[in-house]
């Protein structure tokens, strides 16, 4: 079928059907969502594996077996022992290749290490990170935020008296913390909403100058 | 139940409707309104990065998304690759999203087109910009894209040798590129940040949702050296570059999302303490 208005109208109104079909769960659950979720977990799901066969399977595996580098069929073999998983008495089999798997995570253990705790450890201490010609207040702030944030997460000690006082300084700072992540994720999820409304929006221009 | 009980156990689906029409109202009405987007120092940062490109220069684009985050990101990646454009600065696009290479295809016909029209010159595909498409596994990409792109991506995404579009000539790997910017939906961000940065150490930014914006402030100005989050980031941004858009365009819907929020909480939090703090009964 070749692309034009009509095609391209029935798509677009398929598409604004599926928003107000996932929009109807506020109400209730309902089989019009659950149409529109199967769809959406279905067609994903799909998509991935036909993708997965043409980037994966065809250029790492099939191509270069074909042309005589035998060599990968290794890694294809080794792939395939994971379907073991599936079989109760085979399924030792599939510890050879997620054995192999993990041992890769060997590169990441130290770059992860560097990254998330000696840079992080001393981006804390680093006075000079901060925002605005208040650069050196905000600093001591993240290192007292960061103090007393650890505290609050040290049960090994009561939290009482001055301890716990500190402790419930931390406390306030994990709120704080929890409070622009929240703001965030009103921002996000309203993102995605007024972008469904300004497509229902197009939808509705589309229509009109097509019946018109 | 008295008053404020009833407040306490409102049914949610009251608040979904009552933000239904406020957001609705703002976007429809989006132009009797003006809210001022102030830009951050993090967002900034990126722009100056770019402002300070030499025509010629060179960057890796990762569009990191799906279609689910598209409306969050969509914004900062048009904006981003105008600016490029605008600055003579070639883009080189890659997804480590399965669902990312068609939506990128996309973005890059539209952005370039666009360019072309607003800067006065063609942009075109592979001197201005080219995709090298999408591989899975993104650790691995992005620690082989660190030896050689050719390494996962010997052809682009419509099966041209790399060696063949003059934009890659001279381009093995991070070195030749002035910085990598991943306009990121999930933990993809992370491994650019473990495998890319802290391996490669070359300059990296992000564009992140909303969601996940918190999280990656603790990593500028060591592993990052910008950071866009969710629109607000993405109207920044628009603004610099002086074309605002889809973000701009939602900001008033944004804070009245946000007000009709806070004034249910406040609603909520009276409700609660004027009831004598008892746990209150959830409609749905």
């Amino acid at each position: 079928m070749e692309d034009g208005p009509t095609v391209e109208i029935i798509w677009t109104t398929l598409a604004a059907l599926l928003t107000v079909a996932t929009f109807s769960f506020l109400y209730k659950d309902n089989p019009f969502y659950k149409f529109a979720e199967h769809l959406v977990v279905g067609v994903g799901a799909g998509y991935f594996a036909v993708l997965l066969v043409l980037t994966s399977l065809k250029p790492k595996l099939y191509d270069p077996v074909l042309a005589g580098e035998w060599w990968y069929i290794i890694p294809g073999i080794l792939g395939a022992m994971m379907w073991f998983r599936f079989s109760r008495k085979l399924s030792w089999f599939s510890r050879y290749p997620i054995a192999f798997y993990i041992g890769t995570s060997g590169v990441a253990i130290p770059l992860y290490m560097y990254n998330n705790v000696f840079r992080q450890l001393s981006a804390t201490l680093d006075l000079s990170v901060g925002f605005g010609s208040l650069t050196a207040v905000w600093g001591i702030l993240i290192v007292i935020g960061i103090l007393t944030g650890l505290v609050y997460f040290f049960f090994s000690k009561e939290h009482k008296g001055a301890f716990g006082g500190v402790a419930k300084i931390g406390i306030y700072v994990l709120m704080m913390g929890f409070g622009a992540s929240f703001g965030y994720t009103v921002m996000a999820r309203v993102s995605l909403f007024v972008q469904r409304i300004a497509f229902l929006e197009s939808w509705g221009v589309m229509l009109k100058n097509y019946f018109s | 139940m008295n008053i404020f009980e009833k407040m306490v156990a409102l049914d949610r689906r009251w608040v979904f409707l009552f933000l239904f029409v406020v957001v609705s109202f703002a976007y429809f009405f989006r132009n009797s309104f003006s809210v001022d987007v102030v830009t951050t120092k993090e967002v900034e940062s990126i722009y100056d990065f770019i402002e300070g490109a030499e025509p010629g220069d060179k960057i890796l684009m990762s569009f990191d998304y799906d279609p689910s985050s598209l409306a969050e990101l969509h914004p900062m990646s048009r904006a981003i690759m105008l600016h490029c454009f605008r600055q003579g600065v070639q883009v080189i696009a890659v997804t480590l999203s399965q669902y990312g290479a068609g939506m990128v295809e996309e973005v890059l016909r539209d952005v370039s087109a666009e360019a072309a029209e607003l800067y006065g010159r063609e942009v075109s595909y592979g001197t201005d910009y080219c995709f090298i498409g999408y591989r899975p596994y993104p650790a691995f990409v992005i620690l082989g894209m660190g030896e050689n792109f050719r390494v996962f991506f010997p052809r682009d995404y419509y099966d041209t040798l790399l060696d063949d579009l003059p934009i890659m000539h001279r381009v093995r790997n991070y070195d030749d590129v002035k910085g990598v910017l991943s306009i990121t939906s999930g933990t993809t961000s992370d491994m650019w940040i473990i495998y890319g940065n802290a391996r490669y150490n070359m300059p990296l930014a992000l564009g992140v949702t909303g969601v996940m914006a918190t999280d990656y402030y603790p990593y500028l100005g060591n592993a990052l050296f910008g950071l866009i989050g969710g629109w607000k980031g993405a109207a920044e941004y628009e603004q610099l570059v002086d074309q605002p858009h889809d973000a701009n365009r939602g900001m008033p819907a944004q804070v009245a999302a946000h007000l009709t929020i806070v004034l249910f909480i406040i609603i909520g939090n009276i409700g609660y303490l004027m009831s004598g703090r008892k746990k209150p009964k959830i409609g749905v």
